[in-house]
């Protein structure tokens, strides 16, 4: 059996020696921190990758919450300002509202003052003409003219007696 | 050449350079045990180095390989060993590839099987064994001894308990030696004793060269179980070693 054959050992061990120490320092100082290297760096890699998803989606889901209460604060404000003008314009309505009721009242007033004063002239005028007829009537069936006084005081006794 | 036809011819030692005068070997006598070794080292380099050349983000095939070897052993001392054994971990993965390179090039047809050699196989499982034991000496002091003596056990029993698990540890290098070498050994002269009754059967002429077959078959379905046994082997030596190397490094102090 060759495995006994112990001329055959001493060269065995020593190139096993040889060989493994080699295998042993290059696996040590080369190859394995190499190894090591890149599967820590994509480990690395995966785990910052995870992270920078994780921040941009709290970024997005924060843009949205801001855009979601820029929104709301908008509406809010394109309300109040809707308010106010609605508040504003109906306030300018019932102040023009109350200066042309005021001017209408002034006028209606003024005209019917002017009213007023043109019928009392119109009275007054009446008067007199009256009286000149009723003097003239008298002078007519009489043939002698009326005192005047005794006239005038004729006509708003019977004027008195009209109204 | 009857001597050729011998299933064990393949496991011969033969001088390739520096031997000695009429062929005699010396220490430094380079043998195609030696040519084997070489190539091992050259082969679990080549993996390791070149196949890591490009660092790639997304490893290639070779890549990839490389980096399950390299993970299967991290894993392998990280659960077996935890975080103490982190500094061993070039040790075990280098065992773990020499022998697992050792032994799938000793798959090639006409090629050496260097692990079933006893010999080296010894040689590997002495360094795991000395240096276990030195490391747990070195960690433990004189702790390392109540490994022999477990806690709980009533001190009558001291003369039967204490002898039994000293053979039991010095065993340790010696069964895990034997078992390398032993499945190696066995599978390749299977493997050549079925190849042998391949050439002969057929060599019987007639009818009976058909039955050549069967054991055609036979060794076909060995070789794939060689295969198998090749990676079983070198993950057991290296488990054991993590074993081993977990009972210095995390002895319990009592």
């Amino acid at each position: 059996m060759p495995q006994l054959e112990t001329a055959t050992f001493l060269p065995q061990l020593v190139w096993l020696l040889i060989t493994f120490a080699i295998l042993y320092v290059l696996m040590a100082k080369v190859a394995l921190p190499r190894v090591a290297e890149v599967v820590d760096g994509r480990k690395k890699r995966l785990e910052h990758d995870l992270e920078e998803a994780a921040r941009l989606k709290r970024e997005t889901e924060k843009a949205i919450a801001d855009y979601e209460q820029a929104l709301a604060q908008a509406r809010a404000r394109a309300q109040g300002i809707a308010g106010e003008t609605r508040t504003r314009l109906s306030a300018d309505a019932a102040a023009l509202r109350a200066r042309v009721d005021a001017e209408i009242a002034e006028q209606t007033r003024t005209a019917e003052a002017r009213i007023l004063a043109a019928k009392q002239q119109a009275l007054a005028s009446l008067t007199s003409v009256a009286a000149d007829a009723a003097s003239d009537v008298v002078a007519r069936l009489s043939g002698a003219a009326p005192a005047t006084d005794a006239v005038n005081a004729a006509v708003a006794q019977a004027m008195a007696k009209q109204n | 050449m009857a001597e050729s036809h011998s299933p064990l011819e393949q496991f011969k030692v033969k001088c390739l350079a520096l031997c000695g005068e009429s062929g005699q070997l010396q220490a430094f006598s380079f043998t195609n045990a030696s040519l084997f070794m070489v190539l091992a080292t050259v082969g679990a380099t080549l993996l390791m180095v070149y196949g890591m050349r490009q660092r790639s983000l997304v490893p290639g095939r070779l890549q990839s390989l490389a980096e399950l070897s390299y993970e299967f052993v991290a894993g392998m001392v990280r659960e077996n060993v935890g975080p103490n054994g982190r500094q061993y971990f070039p040790f075990i993965f280098s065992l773990f590839m020499f022998i697992l390179f050792s032994n799938m090039l000793g798959m090639i047809p006409y090629s050496f099987t260097v692990t079933s050699h006893i010999i080296v196989t010894f040689a590997l499982a002495v360094v795991v064994f000395l240096g276990v034991t030195l490391i747990a000496i070195a960690r433990n002091g004189i702790h390392f001894f109540t490994h022999f003596m477990p806690a709980g056990v009533p001190m009558w029993l001291a003369p039967v308990i204490v002898p039994i698990e000293i053979i039991s540890y010095l065993s340790r290098p010696i069964s895990l030696s034997l078992r390398l070498c032993a499945n190696m050994l066995a599978g390749h002269t299977t493997l050549k004793v079925f190849a042998g009754f391949v050439v002969s059967m057929i060599g019987m002429g007639g009818a009976l060269s058909v039955s050549g077959i069967l054991p055609l078959i036979m060794v076909t379905a060995l070789t794939a179980l060689e295969f198998l046994i090749a990676f079983l082997q070198a993950y057991v030596f290296a488990i054991l070693t993590c074993l081993y190397l977990a009972e210095a490094v995390n002895m319990e102090h009592h």
